[in-house]
């Protein structure tokens, strides 16, 4: 195997480290939440280092070979998505890090908890990530697509939890804060659903070389 | 029909000759491309018994940079020398098809009158054994262009269309063998320049010079596009991607893809030009 073919790899398995670490801490923060598990939501925060070094390095990688190999075609459709998804992955993390430290405030409040329907939504968006992450292992461009059709249901059910809260508070607004952490958890699981959907977009222009953000299906040219 | 929808049909003919034959018609320039200043359709290219172009398709734009791009002994300097009829001087050598400049057959225009409107210039810089203004002034007064004050400023405009004016203004009655390599090559495309050519072919200008006289020229190539075609056979793939707007890949005599530079760079349609232009060919 040439160096750069070498180099790409390693880029590749270094976004695959991270993807992986994305995942289990999307799932780890929804779990925590949902069985108010203050302990599953620590490890979520431990990891986040590891997630923020990830994406430094890969940048630093994915630099180095924009500059030294020039690269054209797949190559460098490869890269300028690698760069993308990179990002998308560490703001996931973030996202997942925010649920997590919602999630041990509301550890003592399980009855608001379970009163909207946040694992629901949770439920939603972690096939989205997982399916994204697979798309981009497999260079899947159809499995890809699905996960942009996935976008619009999880919008809806966040409106709907929204509304949820919204109602809440008119009736104890004495009580407000876990439906705000509530709020902010809807809204991180939603932003994380919109961090799929980007990278799902990057992998269909990776493999197939078209753009198919805000509704467009323009070929790279 | 889109710019690259057209030229991907040229390429759809380029690979299936029987095909090309059958819809010899090309698509209709899109809107925002500009005219066909050479039309080369099924064209075919023999030394002796060895056939080395096979059934070659393209549209060269006006006033636009194209980049001939290949491995060694792909065709791409032979469909170049196609183009000024270069080949004649070599025995046994013979071409096939339909190549037009503007509506005029290139095999039927008379040779003098054919160079005159398609200039070359070549890998080695090759200036004549006389002073810099003479190897300018060679082409206008063979051709009878211009003499006295006139060819003087004609030698300027020529010099200073190919960036070399300021550099040998004070010394252009000295030999061109005192000039540097860049400078030389500069020399030879303001020689070039100097009959004032329709389309200039460059077989790979830069191959011999630094990165510096090699920046030189392909500015020179950007400031000369709006007066004439542009074909540049190079095997620098960095350099079709920075000056080319558009790139014709070749590969066993044949032409495999044929489109816009940046489509070729970040979505070939083919796998054989994206296997040679990301170095995995072979």
């Amino acid at each position: 195997m040439r160096h750069f073919e070498e180099r790409l790899n390693e880029l590749r398995l270094r976004l695959l480290e991270m993807g992986g670490l994305v995942e289990s801490a999307v799932h780890l923060s929804v779990q925590a939440l949902i069985e108010a598990n203050v302990e599953l939501a620590r490890r979520v925060l431990a990891d986040e280092p590891r997630i923020n070094e990830l994406e430094i390095q890969n940048d630093d990688l994915a630099t180095g070979l924009l500059a030294l190999e020039q690269p054209v075609a797949s190559d460098l459709r490869f890269i300028t998505a690698a760069i993308k998804i990179n990002n998308n992955l560490e703001r996931m993390g973030d996202k997942a890090a925010n649920i997590a430290e919602r999630s041990i405030a509301l550890a003592s409040e399980p009855a608001v908890t379970s009163l909207v329907d946040v694992a629901r939504l949770g439920r939603l968006v972690e096939p989205m990530v997982h399916q994204a992450l697979d798309a981009f292992v497999r260079r899947d461009s159809a499995l890809a697509r699905s996960v942009l059709s996935s976008d619009d249901a999880v919008d809806d059910m966040r409106n709907r939890i929204s509304a949820e809260v919204v109602h809440r508070l008119e009736m104890d607004a004495r009580n407000a804060r876990p439906w705000l952490d509530l709020l902010f958890v809807s809204r991180s699981l939603e932003r994380i659903g919109d961090h799929a959907t980007n990278i799902a977009e990057d992998v269909v222009f990776m493999v197939d070389g078209v753009d198919v953000r805000h509704g467009h299906a323009v070929p790279a040219r | 029909m889109s710019a690259t929808d057209a030229a991907r049909l040229d390429v759809t003919q380029n690979l299936n000759p029987e095909k090309a034959q059958e819809t010899a018609a090309v698509p209709e320039a899109g809107r925002n491309q500009p005219a066909v200043k050479i039309k080369a359709r099924n064209v075919d290219f023999f030394y002796g018994p060895k056939q080395v172009l096979q059934g070659i398709s393209a549209d060269i734009r006006e006033r636009r940079i194209t980049a001939l791009i290949g491995p060694s002994g792909c065709g791409k300097t032979t469909f170049l020398r196609t183009i000024n009829r270069m080949y004649e001087t070599v025995k046994n050598a013979r071409a096939d098809g339909e190549l037009l400049l503007d509506s005029e057959s290139i095999f039927d225009l008379a040779l003098p009158h054919l160079r005159r409107r398609v200039g070359m210039v070549f890998q080695k810089p090759n200036p004549f054994p006389k002073s810099i203004f003479d190897n300018v002034a060679y082409g206008p007064r063979v051709h009878g262009l211009a003499n006295g004050a006139r060819l003087a400023e004609l030698v300027e405009q020529s010099l200073r269309g190919a960036a070399l004016w300021e550099e040998v203004k004070d010394s252009l009655h000295k030999s061109a063998f005192s000039l540097s390599g860049g400078q030389q090559q500069r020399l030879s495309i303001a020689r070039a320049l100097a009959i004032d050519p329709e389309v200039l072919l460059l077989d790979e200008p830069c191959s011999a010079l630094d990165p510096i006289s090699t920046a030189k020229i392909e500015e020179l190539l950007f400031a000369i596009e709006n007066r004439c075609t542009l074909v540049i056979v190079t095997h620098n793939m960095a350099q079709a991607a920075r000056v080319a707007d558009y790139t014709g890949f070749f590969l066993t005599g044949k032409l495999v893809e044929f489109n816009d530079t940046k489509t070729i760079f970040t979505n070939p349609s083919r796998k054989e030009t994206e296997d040679y232009i990301t170095g995995r060919f072979g």
